[in-house]
């Protein structure tokens, strides 16, 4: 037996027991668990999407224009959910747009929390110009309205759903800033980084390996709001016509397509957004869990 | 007070530099030659290019350029538009009524409902009306908000016929602008009819746009009441034998009310984002709907002008609101 062996046994319990706790206040919340439910339920479809969907995503049927959903009179059951205005069965593009909505979701996320993260730890750590400089940028972005900026931000890039997922990173990234900075400013004067200091770990080690693991339970929910965020913003530009582009089975730029129809053909419109409102409300209910599961004040009450 | 205000405008003069930086670079980061973009010419000769780079001042050094921005900035030149040849800040000043009157109307539905949803589920806290309160705030809080849009205008324009599909007011009525608010224009011009039309074209973008708002007004309501029940003074008050109605109205609901007066000042941008969809989808014709037509038709000047002209509307509304924070709140002051 070595010690490199022994090292993880002996944290073992420790993590379990934190895990165990975090559990239990977690699962204290229903909402947060059903949300996790759901949540599950569209990774999986996203995951499994080319072997459960019933057809391609893309494939026009000429003979099957504007189909109803089943329960309707003149729908079948070869459509499920019905079809769009060029034949495309709804279900198959719906179960495919949960791929990009997540997809999105977490790509602005790792995006914006590792650089917010990076520049927030800059910023909370050195102190002095360097704080101010970035805590002055990081105003300026948060003085435009974040659909404004990204809208802009797109028409700079080109449209498109890589452009805009970087725009939606830019827009959110100055809260991640903020959120590291003031928990690194309350973190950086206590002991245990000052007995870390003293015994002589350099600033990169302090940064990342001493402070940033006690600063992380507010970042993980604002993580978690982000992601429902971006969900939401990127939809909006597809919306918009500058996100993803047709024929893209993306939530938002389905709805675009589908806004012709809005009086003729209700599943069109309606099917997508729901998509979206589900998936954002189940991240939602999430981090309502979350943040109760992790943040110490409200634990006690 | 005075202290107060003034470092409060002082810490505004770099964020206003670092919006106008932004605003200048935009049209020098887009694609193309700044140049062309802006004459909205094609296939000009180099003479005329010359011309053109002179006029627009772009023969300059970019320091030069940008001190140039902000001399016409602060004269009130915000630059014309490429499409419709007028100066950006009139056009901005003709329909930022619209986007005012429905923001205002908007943050009001929320402020009224939120408010008293929120005191409500804090005072029943645990109870279903908690829980559905709750629940359907979080539903409001989750919503694509231009599908919602969508959606009412699937049921209360097409099934219902009750309302318009988009616009201000009827074509039918015609008066010259007074105040840019359709709903008092439509009163002073006496035409019968006229004010009913408005209110019904007005109605269904006031309602999704306040979706959000009220959202986060309800939820930040009940934890600001819940905390403020459980403070002594409440205690105090009750054991009184004071009504619980009194004690809940005057004594908590007052010293909850700040945070959430705070919340309902920052909902400004949030309105202003919401209005970019609100406004396309009902085709309202305010500032969030030119920004995006503006974008659309590569009108780059326009859209220059309006990014610095919203993003400055929204620094004085949350001065406006740190102000009076400090107002009511002495503490902050220090």
């Amino acid at each position: 037996m070595t010690d490199t062996t022994t090292t993880p046994q002996a944290h073992t319990p420790l993590r379990r027991g934190r895990f165990a706790e975090f559990w239990y206040y977690f699962s204290q919340n229903r909402g947060a668990v059903i949300g996790l439910v759901v949540f599950s339920s569209i990774v999986f479809i996203a995951v499994f999407a080319p072997l459960i969907a019933p057809h391609s995503p893309s494939v026009q049927n000429r003979d099957a224009f504007l189909v109803p959903p089943f329960w309707q009179e003149g729908g079948s059951t070869t459509y499920l959910l019905g079809t769009d205005a060029v034949g495309r069965d709804m279900l198959s593009r719906l179960m495919y747009g949960s791929q990009f909505s997540l997809f999105i979701g977490l790509f602005v996320v790792v995006l914006s929390v590792s650089s917010g993260v990076l520049i927030g730890l800059l910023a909370g750590y050195f102190r002095g110009w360097v704080d101010t400089v970035i805590m002055r940028i990081m105003d300026v972005i948060l003085a435009f309205p974040s659909l404004l900026l990204a809208l802009v931000l797109v028409a700079i890039l080109g449209p498109g759903l890589l452009n805009a997922m970087i725009a939606i990173a830019l827009i959110l990234q100055p809260h991640f800033v903020r959120l590291t900075r003031a928990s690194v400013l309350t973190e950086r004067d206590r002991e245990y980084v000052i007995a870390s200091r003293v015994a002589g770990a350099r600033p990169v080690r302090l940064m990342f390996l001493t402070i940033l693991p006690n600063c992380l339970a507010p970042l993980i929910v604002q993580a978690t709001l982000s992601f429902s965020t971006a969900i939401l913003d990127a939809a909006a530009l597809g919306f918009l016509g500058m996100g993803a582009q047709p024929p893209t089975p993306e939530w938002g730029s389905m709805l675009a397509e589908a806004r012709e129809f809005i009086l003729r053909a209700w599943w069109v419109v309606t099917l997508p957004g729901l998509a979206i409102l589900i998936t954002v409300l189940a991240i939602n209910l999430m981090g309502d869990g979350l943040r109760d599961a992790l943040d110490p004040k409200l634990k006690k009450s | 007070m005075l202290r107060f205000f003034l470092t409060r405008v002082g810490l505004l003069i770099p964020t206003f530099i670092g919006v106008s930086i932004v605003a200048f670079a935009f049209i020098r980061l887009l694609p193309g030659d700044p140049i062309m973009l802006l004459a909205g010419e094609r296939g000009v000769d180099p003479a005329r290019y010359a011309e053109l780079q002179a006029s627009l001042g772009f023969d300059k050094p970019l320091p030069i350029q940008y001190i140039n921005y902000l001399k016409d900035i602060l004269t009130g030149d915000f630059g014309t538009s490429i499409v419709t040849k007028r100066p950006v800040l009139d056009e901005f000043m003709t329909l930022f009524p619209a986007t005012i009157e429905l923001a205002l109307c908007a943050i009001i539905l929320a402020t009224l409902v939120g408010i008293p949803a929120g005191v409500l589920a804090a005072v029943k806290r645990g109870t279903w009306l908690d829980q559905s309160v709750m629940g359907t705030a979080l539903v409001g809080y989750s919503m694509p908000i231009f599908w919602w849009g969508l959606l009412l205008i699937i049921l209360f324009s097409g099934i219902l016929q009750w309302t318009p599909v988009s616009g201000r007011i009827s074509l039918i009525y015609f008066f010259p602008p007074v105040t840019g608010f359709m709903l008092i224009d439509s009163l002073l011009s006496g035409q019968s009819g006229a004010f009913r039309s408005a209110l019904s074209h007005l109605i269904l973008p006031t309602i999704v746009l306040a979706t959000i708002p009220l959202a986060v007004i309800a939820r930040q309501t009940r934890s600001a009441m819940l905390e403020v029940l459980g403070e002594d003074y409440v205690r105090t008050a009750r054991a009184k034998g004071l009504p619980p109605r009194r004690v809940i109205g005057l004594h908590a609901l007052r010293n909850a009310l700040i945070p959430v007066i705070t919340t309902i000042g920052l909902q400004v941008g949030v309105l202003l984002a919401g209005a970019i969809l609100t406004e396309t989808i009902f085709s309202w014709p305010g500032i969030g709907k030119w920004m995006v037509d503006s974008v659309f038709k590569r009108d780059y000047s326009v859209v220059q002008g309006g990014l610095l002209l919203i993003a400055g509307v929204i620094m004085i509304v949350n001065l406006v609101v740190d102000l009076l924070y400090g107002l009511i709140n002495p503490r902050i002051r220090h």
